[in-house]
């Protein structure tokens, strides 16, 4: 069964003559352990279908089934629920709660899973140990560099073992080397046997993958498969 | 997700601006310290009001003639003082006051009340003799002319002298110190209860007012109980002793106790403990107006934080509590340490008032800012809840 299964799905925004739209028909379905890069220019949809796919938007039509459960007959606690335990988010913005330490960071989702103080610290270090920011688990966000904000953040995202990775422009705001740092993670992670969607703009980082979609105009516009380029 | 995890992000969250929740904090300390130190202000002068009156003397009745009315003849207090139509009745004190020059040495002092009476009079009216003594019955039968004055009038006169034996002028008469009172609380701001001097009946009626009728007569019962029923007798002997004329339907005299202006008194004092407790009230609500900003503002601020929290799978109700949580503990903590500033506050006397916490008014002002922190904290953190994490992720 796929991991995820999304069927003819649309987004408009707006109505009348401010009417856009986002995505006009996608379907897509992406298999356990597949390494999936989403390319396309800027309002090409690419976002908008990263949101959708992480559940934190509802498409306008269309069914998105996770895990083969339907994401639209959910109701807000269960979607809570699905964000929480099924799909690791990591943003092209880092979004790290601010004033608050990297380990505390990586602990929230594992808070708002209830898991206990105690274990949630081990396995919150644990996941800081493997992204390499162990020694700045006590750092606040505005004490780390870019590649280290957006690292905790993986490791935020990758905390509750989700069966899906969402990344929207991981590399987005990192300089080379801090790229190369996020990119080897995901590579060791999909070697792990994650499913990992990644969106991105650079022809290098979406060569990291095993599967390569571009987008245009809200529409697939390919598909394909293809060797994966490893430094 | 248990209570005292989103009690932890609560207190993250109010420590997260130090200055911001300080001055929060501060507008509800202000409100409930204000609320609970005006009410006790109020609550201390209706006390201190009710133990002047009772110092003035609780079982005494004060007749008085209304309207210029010549009737409290020196026949109607004789017959006050009977022991068979008014049993409860120990001493009957006429009263004749007028406002008189003092002078010694030079030194010129006005008094309010030069007042002739009996010597029950100092009993009755509870104005002890502190030095010297009071005039005595002979005094009276021989209209001697002593006086024992007030502690104003010592201080006016004799300033570093003992008044006892020196001789003072009043209007012309020599009238010689025999003691100086108490010192006594006024029970009222405007009148001085110092600004007084005592001397025998007969003397002052011979030296300055001359024999007419009585200002006033001071009737003394057994006991405070007993008020009620000394005043019934007094009233039949009046009305016996004294003719309404026919034209009108009004006495010429009142029979006024203690207690009638007990209770006029503390109406005033009521009123004016409700009007405090008001004023405070205002500055509460101010205070929870500051918290619904602050909330509001801090919501909107941390929209974003919202939706990163949403993202990672915080139901709606963890970050409902969060908020809730935040604002109830702002209003908590102000508000405990506001009562701790009254407390503080009501050792010291303000405005020459003790104050007195009421403590319903403690109770009152808590549950006020809790419940304001409740009320005005749901409102935009139901909005925060309510939002779309991806909608709460845009908004900047």
């Amino acid at each position: 069964m796929s991991v995820l299964d999304v069927r003819g799905v649309t987004k408009v925004y707006g109505d009348g003559a401010a009417t856009v739209h986002a995505l006009r028909g996608v379907s897509l379905s992406v298999e356990g352990g597949e390494y999936v890069a989403i390319m396309g220019s800027s309002g090409s949809g690419k976002s908008t279908l990263m949101n959708i796919l992480g559940c934190l938007d509802i498409p306008s039509a269309g069914q998105y089934l996770l895990d083969g459960v339907d994401v639209s007959r959910l109701n807000d606690r269960q979607l809570a629920l699905v964000r929480n335990r099924r799909i690791g988010f990591v943003f092209q913005s880092f979004n790290l709660i601010p004033r608050t330490s990297a380990l505390a960071n990586v602990e929230l989702p594992l808070a708002y899973a209830g898991v206990k103080t105690a274990e949630r610290r081990r396995r919150a270090r644990v996941a800081l140990d493997m992204v390499g920011l162990a020694d700045r688990a006590d750092h606040d966000p505005n004490q780390l560099s870019g590649g280290q904000q957006q690292r905790v953040a993986v490791a935020r995202a990758l905390v509750t073992e989700p069966a899906l990775l969402l990344a929207d422009e991981p590399t987005g705001n990192l300089d080379s080397r801090s790229t190369e740092d996020i990119l080897g993670i995901l590579d060791d992670l999909h070697a792990a046997g994650r499913t990992i969607l990644l969106i991105t703009h650079e022809e290098d980082v979406a060569a990291r993958a095993s599967r390569l979609i571009r987008l245009f105009d809200g529409r697939i516009a390919s598909d394909v498969q293809q060797e994966r380029v490893l430094t | 997700m248990s209570v005292f995890e989103v009690l932890r992000f609560a207190v993250r969250g109010i420590s997260a601006n130090k200055l911001r929740s300080g001055l929060t904090m501060l507008g509800i300390l202000i409100g409930v310290a204000a609320v609970i130190l005006l009410v006790a202000v109020g609550n201390g002068s209706a006390q201190q009001v009710a133990e002047r009156i009772e110092a003035l003397g609780t079982k005494t009745l004060t007749v008085q003639g209304v309207g210029g009315g010549s009737v409290l003849t020196h026949e109607v207090a004789e017959a006050l003082d009977d022991p068979v139509l008014a049993p409860d009745v120990t001493s009957v004190s006429p009263v004749a006051s007028t406002q008189a020059t003092l002078t010694y040495q030079g030194t010129d002092h006005s008094v309010q009340q030069f007042v002739g009476s009996y010597p029950s009079y100092f009993g009755a009216s509870n104005s002890p003799v502190g030095t010297g003594s009071a005039f005595t019955e002979d005094d009276l039968k021989q209209g001697r002319r002593v006086v024992v004055i007030g502690q104003t009038v010592a201080e006016e006169l004799f300033p570093g002298v003992d008044p006892v034996g020196e001789e003072i002028t009043v209007s012309g008469a020599l009238f010689t110190v025999v003691g100086v009172l108490d010192e006594k609380s006024s029970a009222s701001g405007f009148l001085d209860a110092n600004d007084l001097a005592i001397a025998p009946l007969t003397a002052v009626q011979q030296a300055l007012t001359g024999y007419g009728p009585y200002n006033s007569i001071i009737v003394e019962a057994q006991s405070s109980e007993k008020v009620a029923d000394a005043q019934a007798q007094v009233s039949l002997i009046l009305s016996q002793r004294i003719e309404t004329s026919g034209s009108s339907a009004t006495q010429p005299y009142r029979i006024q106790n203690a207690s009638q202006l007990l209770e006029t008194q503390t109406e005033t004092a009521d009123t004016f403990t409700t009007l405090l407790g008001a004023v405070a009230g205002i500055s509460l609500l101010v205070g929870g107006i500051g918290i619904t900003n602050i909330m509001l503002v801090t919501v909107t601020e941390r929209t974003r934080e919202i939706g990163i929290r949403k993202a990672l799978g915080a139901p709606r109700r963890v970050i409902l509590t969060q908020f809730l949580a935040e604002a109830t503990m702002l209003s908590l903590l102000g508000g405990g340490l506001g009562v701790a500033a009254a407390l503080i506050g009501s050792n010291f006397t303000i405005v020459g008032v003790k104050p007195v916490i009421v403590p319903s008014s403690i109770a009152l002002a808590l549950c006020v800012s809790v419940a304001i922190g409740l009320f005005f904290g749901s409102v935009p953190a139901n909005r925060a809840a309510g939002l779309r994490p991806i909608d709460a992720l845009r908004y900047e």
